[in-house]
Formats: C-alpha cells, sequence, structure tokens
C-alpha cells in the first residue's frame, strides 16, 4: 500500500518506521524542516519537509495516488483539515485522524473523517477498565460511528441474573452477542441463562445506553 | 443580526467594532484577553475569552443560532474547523472563513464554506493600484453548495459537476518521492 503520514512527532516517526519495516511504500510530511533533516537521516529519503495541510504539499507526496492518508499531528485541527483535503480534494480512500480532544470525536466523524484514532479515550478507556464500577464499558466504536460494543459485568442484583436471554427486554437495535463466564467466550443463545460474574458483550446504538443499563445493570451500584 | 468573530486581531476587531456601530449584536472571542485592547473603547458588544475550535466553548458563549459567524484567527486550520462548527453543530446560516492558502480556500468553498483569501486580496489590490491586472480570483469564494451536508463522502460531497475519481482541480501532478521499502 502507498500511504501518506502526516506529522513527524514520536507517533508518526514510529508509525512510518514499522510502515516500510511491514513494506509499505512510505511518504512522511513534516513542516518543521529541522525535525524532518533529523527523521531523514535515520529512516532515509522517505521525509518531505511541507505542510501537510497545504495542497500543494499533499500534491507532491502524491496523494492523488496514496491509499491512505494518516493524519497524526498534535493539533486537532491540522488532523481535520489533512483529511478533509486528503478526503476532498485527492478522492483518498481512506483517512485516518488522531484526535487529541477526546470530545473532537463525533465532530471528526460528522466531517467526514474515515478513522479517529484517539490516544486520550484509550487511555481513558484502559483505566475505566481497572476500577471495578457495575457499569457499562464502552469497547469500541463500530461502523460509521453510530454502533458501540460494549461489555457489561452481570454483578449480584443484575436484573437479567436467572433470565433466558430471550427473556430480556433488549432496546431495540441491541444484540447480546456474546458472554464471558470463567474466562471462556461463549455465543449467546435464547436459552442461555445468565449468573453472577457473566460479562456480556452487546453491539448497540449509542442512544441505547440508558436502556441497556437498566436491563443489564439495573440500580445504580455504588463502586466497591 | 447577531454576529460572532473568533480572533481579535486587527481585523476582528476592526469587523467588531464596525458591526457594533452599526447596530447589530457583537460576540468577539480570543484565546488572549490581552487581544481585546484592540477593540476600541466604544465598543458595545461582548468579549469572551475562550477556544473558538472547542464546541462547548462556542455553545456555552451563545453561539448557537448566530445569523453570522466568521474566523479570523491567524491558523487557516483552526478557522476552517471553527466554521465547520458553527455551521454543522451549531446551525449558523453564514459563515465565512479566513483562509490564506488559495488552494484550501478554493476546496473548502466547494463545501459549503465561504472563505476570504488575503494572499489573493493584497496582491490583486497592489496590482490594481499599480495599475495592473489582478489575478482575475476573486478574493471571497462563496461558499457553493450550502444545502449538501458535509458529512457525506467529501469528494462526493463537492458539486454534481465532479464526481467521485474526476480528477479534481490539478494541483501540480509532481511525482512522489518513493520510499525505499525493505519488502517490495
Amino acid at each position: 500500500m502507498f500511504i501518506i503520514v502526516v506529522g513527524g512527532g514520536k507517533v508518526g516517526y514510529y508509525l512510518t518506521k514499522e510502515l516500510i519495516e511491514a513494506g509499505h511504500e512510505v511518504v512522511l510530511l513534516e513542516k518543521t524542516r529541522a525535525r524532518a533533516v533529523q527523521i531523514s537521516d535515520e529512516i532515509g529519503s522517505v521525509v518531505l519537509s511541507r505542510d501537510g495541510s497545504e495542497g500543494s504539499a499533499l500534491a507532491e507526496a502524491g496523494a492523488n495516488r496514496a491509499d491512505v492518508v494518516a493524519a497524526v499531528t498534535g493539533d486537532d485541527e491540522d488532523n481535520l483539515v489533512i483529511c478533509q483535503m486528503a478526503k476532498h480534494h485527492f478522492a483518498v480512500k481512506r483517512t485516518i485522524a488522531r484526535v487529541n480532544n477526546p470530545k473532537n470525536e463525533l465532530l471528526f466523524r460528522h466531517l467526514g473523517v474515515d478513522e479517529i484514532i484517539s490516544p486520550t479515550r484509550m487511555i481513558l478507556g484502559s483505566i475505566e477498565q481497572d476500577i471495578p464500577v457495575h457499569e457499562l464499558l464502552h469497547l469500541a466504536d463500530l461502523g460509521s460511528g453510530d454502533l458501540e460494543l460494549i461489555e457489561a459485568l452481570l454483578a449480584e442484583g443484575s436484573p437479567a441474573i436467572g433470565k433466558a436471554s430471550g427473556d430480556l427486554a433488549m432496546p431495540e437495535g441491541c444484540t447480546l452477542f456474546a458472554y464471558i463466564r470463567s474466562d471462556k467466550a461463549q455465543p449467546v443463545r435464547a436459552d442461555t441463562v445468565f449468573r453472577a460474574g457473566d460479562k456480556v458483550i452487546v453491539i448497540g446504538r449509542r442512544d441505547c445506553e440508558e436502556a441497556l443499563h437498566s436491563t443489564l445493570i439495573g440500580i445504580e451500584v455504588e463502586a466497591v | 443580526m447577531r454576529a460572532v468573530i473568533v480572533g481579535c486581531g486587527r481585523v476582528g476587531a476592526a469587523l467588531a467594532v464596525a458591526l457594533d456601530q452599526a447596530g447589530h449584536r457583537v460576540l468577539i472571542m480570543d484565546t488572549s484577553t490581552a487581544a481585546f485592547d484592540r477593540l476600541s473603547p466604544e465598543f458595545r458588544g461582548e468579549a469572551v475569552r475562550g477556544d473558538g475550535t472547542d464546541e462547548d466553548t462556542l455553545r456555552r458563549a451563545g453561539v448557537t443560532g448566530a445569523d453570522l459567524f466568521v474566523a479570523l484567527t491567524e491558523g487557516d486550520n483552526r478557522n476552517i474547523m471553527a466554521a465547520q462548527i458553527a455551521r454543522e453543530s451549531l446551525g449558523v446560516a453564514t459563515v465565512l472563513s479566513k483562509v490564506n492558502d488559495p488552494m484550501r480556500a478554493l476546496a473548502y468553498a466547494d463545501l459549503g464554506i465561504a472563505t476570504i483569501n488575503r494572499t489573493t486580496l493584497m496582491a490583486d489590490t497592489i496590482l490594481e493600484f499599480a495599475g495592473l491586472a489582478g489575478s482575475g480570483r476573486p478574493a471571497i469564494h462563496a461558499g457553493r453548495g450550502h444545502d449538501h451536508p458535509i458529512d457525506v463522502p467529501f469528494a462526493a460531497a463537492g458539486v454534481a459537476a465532479a464526481p467521485l475519481g474526476a480528477a479534481p482541480r490539478p494541483l501540480g501532478q509532481a511525482g512522489a518521492p518513493r520510499a525505499k521499502t525493505g519488502g517490495s
């Protein structure tokens, strides 16, 4: 594949290195000349010292034949514009933006960026995973952004315990598709009866979270 | 009307004061309070410190439903992002964004964001002053196709005349440097 990486910070630098090692064709755009020279001394002549949000820089990098443009600078507004220019002006099929402010995730998706990577959200998610709060846990976004993958721990007191999956009042558009019991993942069938300690995996729309909460978690339980 | 200006530089401040004097309701925003020193003492509008690319900040400042939104910060990309938030999330009908890169200015006009380009504006004004012909390009590109949603794939959202896959405006087809890759 031919990939254009914009932003030669730590993320862009290691990304470029890994992609080259994996055998891809890569061009890295880094606007600070000193940084660009430093990187190209190390990994070869794949670096252009240009501002990737300028149309002419993307053109020089070969955006009109790029398979992927990954905008990984430290500035959200730059990453947005890089992806939009790539998409709109060069018809690049796949654009990926790093989003530093998690609040920008929905906006970027709405504005046409194909994939959004939020390091802040990831770290947040991993911290939340370690905290035994009886809540729904967001695992990943799916599709174009309205759907998400959710994990729910059925603790004592959950209204789902002792019930068969087919008897649960699931919100429309949500599917219980797997559960984890004793570290074994199993598919959910209509006659699967849930026990305390099961973790269920759900695909659902974001706006169903509240209904899911009352079906799977029940009344608010303080963190133990 | 209700006008919002993001970026209280010389142009932003002058525009805010002029709109205020003309009897409009003006809100001007900047990340630095020192920038508001540029406003004349007669200015009666609101001056709010805040980041114009932050949706929550704009919402709290009451930008929702304003009649005019002008983004005039020093950063092209910041202006573009602020204008898109105003238009897409806050329902502002008329947005104008200062974009000094002519190519970006044109590209965003295609997406419905009107852009003003200082480069063209100044160069043409100087040429005119010297009695010469300008570039013939407008300094303000009106946002075309205001009614198309921006969240459809951009290449398709552009204009009907430029379908996906058709070559966009010529951009100089410079050969791209090839990476020296380990594999083939």
